[in-house]
């Protein structure tokens, strides 16, 4: 409480001297709360994209250092975002698959991203949705926790079903909707094969092109 | 200085000034993340431990900070206290972190925070302080829980989804399902479902207030009928 015998300046100084000192001490507490953290952050972050990138590819099926070897790539019109990641799984240096994250679908309300693994010999090893504002308990079953619907793209190709049988059943297609929501289902089939397209046309590029990882600069 | 009452203190953070169900403070993340049983339980816990944290900072230095810059102190304190439970959230609940997302920043503008700092951490000592916020956290959490386990198993037929997110991989097996044959009630997950199940909490905690009161009364008057002269 300002004392009455204070000069009006003199109060104004200490009152700014006190927020001065908290602002001090809380920008300290989040900096050493953000030392304490960022190592573990950015583990538990390395774990999270290993997870994606594990469920559309087994571990076992490559050797690599799957982190460390890929490219990015500006193909919008084929894979739907700005940008895509494509992750090289390879196995004692022979190509095993590659891993598209993110390729975006066209869903009810709003872009489905979407991690996409692709086998050297154009058979699908896995899709897996990665965020979506689908309708709870229609379109979400897109997501894995909800129904196995996605797991079926797993060994299919654009030979099996045929390039033409890539819609859902409603539109003549081979694929399943769900009861109640069919853009959802339709806009990750139309995504998924669009990816195999595009891999048909440029996988050999996508395998050859030097890995762009750089090795974090501790300078 | 008058006696502080601890059990006061302690029922009313849980009960009879409930923040959610009776000041009606901090709804909006309440709102937001009560889909399933285990988000509303981590937001609780962090409001829990960022409104324990500021209560007890706020009370230890209620004699230093002047009464006109008491407020922006408050704020530089309790936003720096999330900042920090938001990294630790970052780093050992990644999952979780993801899922609760700006819910966690916006811990700061919940009004339940402010408010105890200033109604009750800067007139109180630390240990009545540090007493309060913990009782008030709870007493959120608490609602936290028993709405998104509402709405979890109204809406999608299963309780404790997602426990691992919270308690590691051995939680997988927690879940509790009805089967795949319920379809769930969309409406419990969708908001509407948030504002119907609140409006349920408060209308069951007024009527059980309402008949312990009836019943405090029928005893009073029982009593004064049997001590009463012949």
């Amino acid at each position: 409480m300002a004392k009455s015998s204070e000069r009006p300046w003199v109060s104004a100084l200490i009152s700014a001297a006190v927020l001065g000192v908290f602002a001090v001490l809380g920008a300290s507490l989040v900096g050493l709360t953000y030392v304490g953290t960022a190592d573990r952050i950015a583990q538990s972050e390395r774990e999270a994209l290993y997870r994606q990138l594990n469920a559309v590819l087994p571990r076992d099926e490559y050797d690599n250092e799957l982190l460390k070897d890929y490219i990015d790539i500006q193909v919008p019109r084929a894979l739907g975002a700005a940008q895509t990641r494509v992750y090289r799984g390879r196995r004692q240096g022979e190509r095993v698959a590659l891993i598209f994250s993110p390729v975006i679908a066209q869903g009810y309300s709003g872009d489905i991203k979407l991690v996409i693994g692709i086998r050297e010999d154009g058979r699908l090893s896995g899709v897996r949705v990665l965020s979506h504002q689908e309708t709870p308990g229609l379109g979400d079953k897109i997501d894995a926790e909800k129904s196995p619907w996605i797991l079926g793209f797993a060994g299919k190709s654009l030979d099996h079903p045929s390039e033409d049988q890539w819609k859902v059943k409603r539109d003549g297609g081979a694929f399943d909707q769900f009861t109640g929501a069919t853009i959802t289902p339709r806009g990750v089939v139309a995504a998924v094969k669009k990816a195999l397209q595009y891999f048909r046309k440029a996988h050999e590029q996508l395998f050859e092109a030097p890995s762009q990882y750089e090795a974090p600069d501790h300078g | 200085m008058a006696e502080i009452d601890y059990r006061r203190i302690v029922s009313d953070g849980l009960w009879h000034n409930n923040q959610a169900l009776v000041a009606l403070l901090g709804l909006c993340p309440l709102m937001a993340v009560t889909n399933t049983l285990v988000n509303g339980l981590g937001l609780g816990l962090a409001t829990t431990a960022v409104l324990l944290g500021s209560n007890v900072i706020v009370s230890a230095i209620r004699h230093w900070v002047r009464a006109e810059v008491r407020l922006p102190v408050f704020v530089m304190i309790i936003a720096s206290l999330v900042t920090a439970v938001e990294l630790v959230m970052h780093a050992w609940f990644h999952e979780l972190y993801l899922i609760l997302g700006i819910f966690i920043p916006l811990i700061v503008t919940n009004c339940t925070i402010i408010g105890r700092a200033e109604a009750f951490a800067s007139r109180n000592p630390v240990a009545a302080s540090a007493l309060d916020g913990l009782s008030m956290g709870l007493g959120s959490t608490a609602v936290l829980v028993v709405l998104g386990g509402m709405r979890e198993f109204i809406g999608q037929g299963t309780l404790f989804s997602g426990a691992h997110l919270l308690f590691g991989e051995a939680a997988r097996h927690w879940e509790l399902s009805l089967g795949d044959g319920y379809q769930g009630l969309l409406l419990a997950i969708l908001p509407p479902g948030a504002f119907i199940g609140l409006g349920f909490l408060i209308a069951i905690k007024n009527i059980l207030d309402k008949r312990s009161a009836q019943a405090a009364r029928k005893a009073e008057t029982l009593e004064a009928a049997l001590t009463s002269p012949q």
